[in-house]
């Protein structure tokens, strides 16, 4: 049709045909905070696998006369621990522990949250007063209070405490799922999907859930470093990974007690855990602009 | 009525309105009371009224889009309302519908592509490449071109989203289309260009159109029959042609006067109503529109005038002319 000429502004550019995952990485990368925090992210878990390479201490041997010996000290570069265990080989040990169970916390969370949030609230009605009513349930108690209660009864360990925390977490995944599905079921291409044939679950699943994403992704980038601090608070009262285990709660807490004659046993695995989250949120902010095709260019 | 593409009776849909902690039944819209219409193969019909005189939820009606409350649809002769749910997908192929808002009835997590393409995956129609082949072909139809397959919806202006929206709704090479206000979200320069389009596909693709807006002009630009509602009724149905020159229903009446006219030395009687359309949850008694008519008699107030045929195609509910 000749009369639509001058309603195409938008010129061809390139004959590449660009991915979907090279265009979210080529705006992720202009985000300079991101890339910083996803490069942390990254040296961290890369030091927790290697860990074996890059040190040669084993991180559970007592060496007892080299106890709380000061960072730089003995070869030791950040000190050793009140049973006179390498501190730095205890933090890469950690990192593997502590960042795992992050991100496993917050995908069972996420899974079962998201699953929840898409049923109450595409088909509303029984099934959302159902699922939120559970769902609210398990927001009424403090979430310590919950976690403490579950591994009451699940008793104390380190995937203990991981299960608790996800169910923890499941209502808040589920809340924000079910409100952004409460305005796209409404939208007018969701309505085009049920015009042209298609079952729930296809307008569900391909349609509703990818427009959930973004919300859901930001939350459970900037989650997964609530949770680590969870499972190491939890860690820390003792109800989640145990001693001797190298896990940063861990080490928090057995530091505590030499906190005035030896902080660096305290300090380092504190640090790490708030490199982490830190590092955790900046790329999940970073993520969620990425995204967003609203900010495209 | 044989040759009838689409067979409205006495269509009802009414919302109701739930009220506190029980949700209680507190009364309800009548959106739509008792429409009844037939659309020919290949004509359009034009449907206008307010907003809020269940235009759109009737549009939404035909093609089961919503469960009615009462009445029947007849597609081809089959009643939609009785077909199971797979009966129901397989005729969603011959009726497809073009939205108002094209900024909200494009999945934006989609390419352009992908969004054409959905109908023939939904349906499983053809193998990957034919498919791909489809969705050039239909780009090309509605005027846009198959680079524009790998973007994302928001990377076009609103005429060329309306575009990708028909596209989407030919894949199918449906029979029915219902124009759901296709063009009031868009300039004027572009509702020219997107309704002349939708005209030269009817010609080529031998289209059957219910065409829903409340531009009285674009109606009468595009539409064979007209049908006139107000608060869920129609009250005038009849040839486009007929019902601009000589409008008999007063409430047409009142619309057509509406209608600006480009020359401003033209002098015409204007009718202006007075009043607020009354809510449909408590519709008047009688003639509905017997709050606001100029030519309301004591009749009117009492018994509801039926639709009833003048002449050989002209149908208004009035009691002037019973």
């Amino acid at each position: 049709m000749s009369s639509t000429g001058s309603e195409i502004a938008v010129k061809p550019q390139g004959t590449a045909q660009r991915t979907k995952t090279r265009e979210l990485w080529r705006r992720l990368k202009k985000d300079k905070f991101a890339v910083a925090g996803g490069i942390v992210l990254l040296t961290v878990i890369i030091l927790g696998i290697a860990a074996p390479l890059l040190t040669s201490y084993n991180p559970y041997d007592a060496v007892l006369d080299q106890r709380l010996l000061p960072p730089g000290t003995g070869g030791h570069l950040l000190g050793t621990d009140q049973m006179g265990r390498d501190l730095l080989t205890r933090l890469f040990y950690g990192a593997r522990i502590s960042v795992m169970v992050g991100f496993v916390a917050v995908a069972i969370a996420l899974f079962f949250g998201i699953i929840v949030g898409l049923f109450a609230g595409y088909y509303g009605g029984l099934v959302d007063t159902i699922f939120m009513r559970g769902i609210d349930i398990l927001m009424a108690f403090p979430y310590v209070l919950l976690a403490i209660a579950i591994i009451a009864a699940l008793g104390p360990g380190l995937f203990q405490a991981m299960i608790a925390i996800a169910i923890v977490g499941i209502p808040y995944y589920a809340r924000i799922v079910r409100g952004t599905v409460l305005s796209l079921r409404e939208k007018e291409f969701v309505e085009a999907e049920k015009a042209l044939g298609a079952g729930n679950l296809r307008i569900i699943f391909k349609h509703i859930l990818p427009n959930t994403m973004a919300p859901i992704i930001v939350a459970a980038t900037l989650d997964v470093g609530w949770m680590i601090i969870a499972a190491a608070g939890l860690s820390f009262l003792g109800l989640g990974a145990q001693p001797p285990t190298a896990e940063w709660g861990v080490m928090l807490s057995e530091g505590r007690n030499f906190l005035r004659v030896a902080p660096w046993v305290s300090i380092f695995p504190g640090l790490c855990i708030f490199i982490v989250v830190l590092s955790l949120n900046l790329l999940g902010d970073g993520l969620r602009d990425a995204l967003d095709p609203r900010l495209k260019e | 009525m044989s040759g009838a593409l689409l067979e409205v009776k006495d269509v009802k849909k009414h919302f109701p309105i739930k009220r506190g902690l029980m949700s209680k039944n507190a009364g309800c819209i009548k959106a739509v009371d008792g429409v009844s219409f037939s659309v020919h193969k290949g004509e359009t019909l034009g449907l206008v009224g307010e907003s809020g005189c269940g235009k759109s939820t009737t549009g939404r009606l035909v093609l089961r889009l919503l469960e009615p409350t009462s009445g029947e649809v007849l597609f081809e002769d089959k009643n939609i309302y009785r077909l199971s749910f797979n009966q129901m997908r397989q005729l969603r192929r011959d009726m497809q519908i073009i939205f108002q808002d094209p900024y909200a009835s494009l999945n934006p997590r989609l390419t352009v592509e992908d969004i054409i393409i959905e109908p023939l995956v939904i349906h499983g129609i053809g193998d990957s490449h034919s498919r791909r082949q489809r969705v050039k072909e239909m780009l090309d139809l509605v005027g846009l071109s198959s680079y524009h397959g790998s973007r994302y919806p928001h990377e076009f202006s609103g005429g060329q989203r309306q575009r990708i929206g028909i596209a989407r709704a030919l894949a199918l090479n449906p029979k029915l289309i219902v124009c759901d206000e296709p063009v009031s979200a868009l300039d004027v320069s572009i509702q020219s260009q997107v309704l002349n389009l939708l005209m030269q596909l009817q010609d080529m693709l031998k289209l059957t159109y219910i065409f829903i807006a409340h531009g009285l002009n674009v109606v009468k630009h595009v539409s064979d029959r007209v049908g006139v509602m107000y608060l869920g009724k129609i009250v005038e149905i009849a040839d486009s042609e007929e019902l601009y020159r000589n409008a008999m229903h007063p409430y047409s009446q009142a619309l057509l006067s509406a209608v600006p006219v480009p020359d401003p030395e033209i002098k015409r009687e204007r009718i202006i109503l007075t009043g607020d359309v009354p809510s449909p949850a408590n519709p008047p008694t009688g003639c509905r529109f017997h709050t606001r008519c100029p030519q309301c008699m004591d009749i009117c107030r009492l018994e509801e005038p039926a639709l009833r045929p003048v002449s050989d195609k002209y149908m208004v509910a009035c009691h002037k002319y019973q």
